[in-house]
């Protein structure tokens, strides 16, 4: 990390640049881990919306990837969860509708 | 031009905030700050400000609501007393960390217990730690004035700190006087508009306000706090002078009546000063040496201009509105301090009076200068004004 601000070269009132937790992982307290079973997801995008922080990557699919049911699910679909940043806080489990999303106690 | 306006002290400062007219207003009643929010939801409701007034459940949303309004770019107000106060004292110490100009007036009033409505001081020296700057009036008209040149003060580049404005429960809030209240156009020119280099909404320039500090960066967020609240000193002076081409009035740390050549003096914030101003005429006319020092600015501090007003007596006593419980009385503990570096100091006695409202009378002020006057004073033992033996 960069050498620490003195008083005068802070902002004022503590405030910062947005999007500094970027440059630190925050994933590191998580005691239980969302394990994403993609077999059975139908990429509804929930459990994304609902991720207090913003653990759960998503990109464009033309090609598609397979999901529930063999299905191909094309359009916006989600990725593995970014351990870097997901806390464990077992949202997205309680919120899938396929219950594909399952915590394990982490080792 | 100013007009004249039969007033309360309460309608004053809800005149002042009809003319800064600002864009969110978040109260919770409390006696005797009840009327400044009652006059001003009237002109909400009769439509001659645009101002968003949100009436909400406790105080502690009050100004939790006004912290998220500043925060995001209004200008937000909110008004107190008592156990409002102390019911939103989380947010009175985060308003300032933030660096939000918010400006509160606040009616003094005893805090409980016991209950009690009426005025001192003890809400508001309860807050004086954490970093709002206080301005203490003495009447309506400069519980008006001081409502405008705090709003000015408070959103000065150097300074974007909140501030309290105080008026004495009832005595001031409730009492009618003759109050002159500058036109609109005049008011409003000298407010200008909010002007914030950055607000949460503000999409295109996005920041984070109100992150965790932890010790590797809370210390450095203080000592810009402490820097901010001293530039508001110089800062103070030079609002009151530009509002003073306006209003005709002066705006000084303090005000000194009659201390020219006086050999005592009382110092004491707010109503009381007005009467303590009584006893210094008679007594002068009967040849007494006496005077008054009103502190205005209460923080910041001015600790050096006090210490050069102060070196001229040669007795001062300082009258205190409220307890400081197991030490000296808060108004009394800045004069003792003012005067540390002092080569000629002057004798001081503490006095405490007029707790829950009880009255001081000319008499008793009077007895006060008799005393000082005897030299008949004692640094360390606090004295009390009209308490039953
Ligand atoms: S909520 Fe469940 S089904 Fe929906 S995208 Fe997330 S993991 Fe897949
Ligand atoms: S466990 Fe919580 S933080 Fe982690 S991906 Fe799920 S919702 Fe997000």
């Amino acid at each position: 990390m960069a050498e620490k601000k003195g008083w005068q070269e802070l902002m004022r009132g503590g405030d910062l640049p947005p999007a500094t937790a970027l440059e630190n992982k925050t994933g590191s307290w998580r005691s239980l881990r969302p394990v994403y079973d993609p077999s059975n997801c139908i990429h509804c995008m929930i459990c994304v919306a609902y991720c207090p922080d913003m653990a759960i990557p998503i990109k464009h699919s033309e090609e598609g990837v397979v999901g529930k049911g063999g299905r191909i699910y094309k359009g916006t679909v989600r990725l593995e969860t970014d351990f870097d940043y997901c806390k464990g806080c077992g949202i997205c489990a309680n919120e899938c509708p396929t219950k594909c999303i399952t915590m394990v106690r982490e080792e | 031009m100013a007009k004249l306006k039969a007033f309360t002290g309460a309608q004053a400062t809800a005149e002042a905030m009809r003319q800064v007219n600002p864009d969110v207003v978040v109260a919770y009643p409390i006696t005797p700050q009840t009327p400044i929010v009652e006059f001003f939801a009237q002109f909400v409701a009769d439509g001659v400000v645009d101002t968003e007034m949100v009436p909400i459940e406790s105080e502690f949303s009050a100004l939790s609501a006004v912290v998220g309004a500043a925060a995001a770019g209004a200008r937000a107000m909110c008004a107190t007393s008592s156990q409002g106060l102390a019911l939103m004292w989380e947010i009175v110490a985060a308003a300032p960390g933030l660096r939000l100009p918010i400006v509160m007036p606040v009616v003094n009033r005893a805090l409980s217990a016991p209950i009690n409505i009426h005025c001192d001081h003890s809400d508001t020296m309860g807050t004086a730690t954490l970093g709002w700057i206080q301005i203490y009036s003495e009447n309506a008209q400069e519980a008006y004035e001081n409502t405008l040149l705090a709003l000015k003060l408070a959103e000065h580049p150097k300074v974007l700190l909140p501030v309290m404005v105080m008026q004495d429960g009832f005595i001031v809030s409730h009492g009618v006087e003759t109050v002159k209240i500058l036109e609109d156009e005049e008011a409003k020119k000298f407010i200008g508009e909010r002007n914030p280099d950055r607000y949460l909404l503000d999409v295109k320039h996005p920041y984070t306000i109100g992150p965790l500090a932890l010790p590797d960066y809370y210390f450095e967020v203080k000592r810009q706090q402490e820097e901010a609240i001293w530039a508001a000193k110089e800062v103070y002076l030079e609002v009151g002078e530009e509002l003073s081409k306006l209003t005709g009035n002066k705006y000084p740390y303090f005000e000194e009546y009659k201390t020219e050549d006086a050999e005592v003096a009382i110092v004491v914030l707010s109503s009381a000063a007005g009467t303590a101003k009584e006893v210094v005429d008679e007594m002068r006319e009967q040849g007494y040496k006496v005077g008054l020092i009103k502190p205005k600015l209460f923080r910041p501090f001015p600790y050096k201009e006090m210490r050069v007003a102060l070196e001229k007596f040669r007795v001062v006593g300082v009258l205190d509105r409220s307890i400081a419980f197991g030490a000296y009385a808060p108004v009394y503990t800045e004069i003792r301090n003012a005067l540390f570096e002092s080569e000629k100091k002057p004798k001081l006695q503490s006095y405490v009076f007029g707790l829950g409202g009880r009255d001081i009378f000319k008499e008793d002020i009077r007895k006060v200068f008799e005393e000082l006057l005897s030299n008949n004073v004692d640094s360390q033992t606090q004295k009390y004004i009209g308490l039953r033996g």
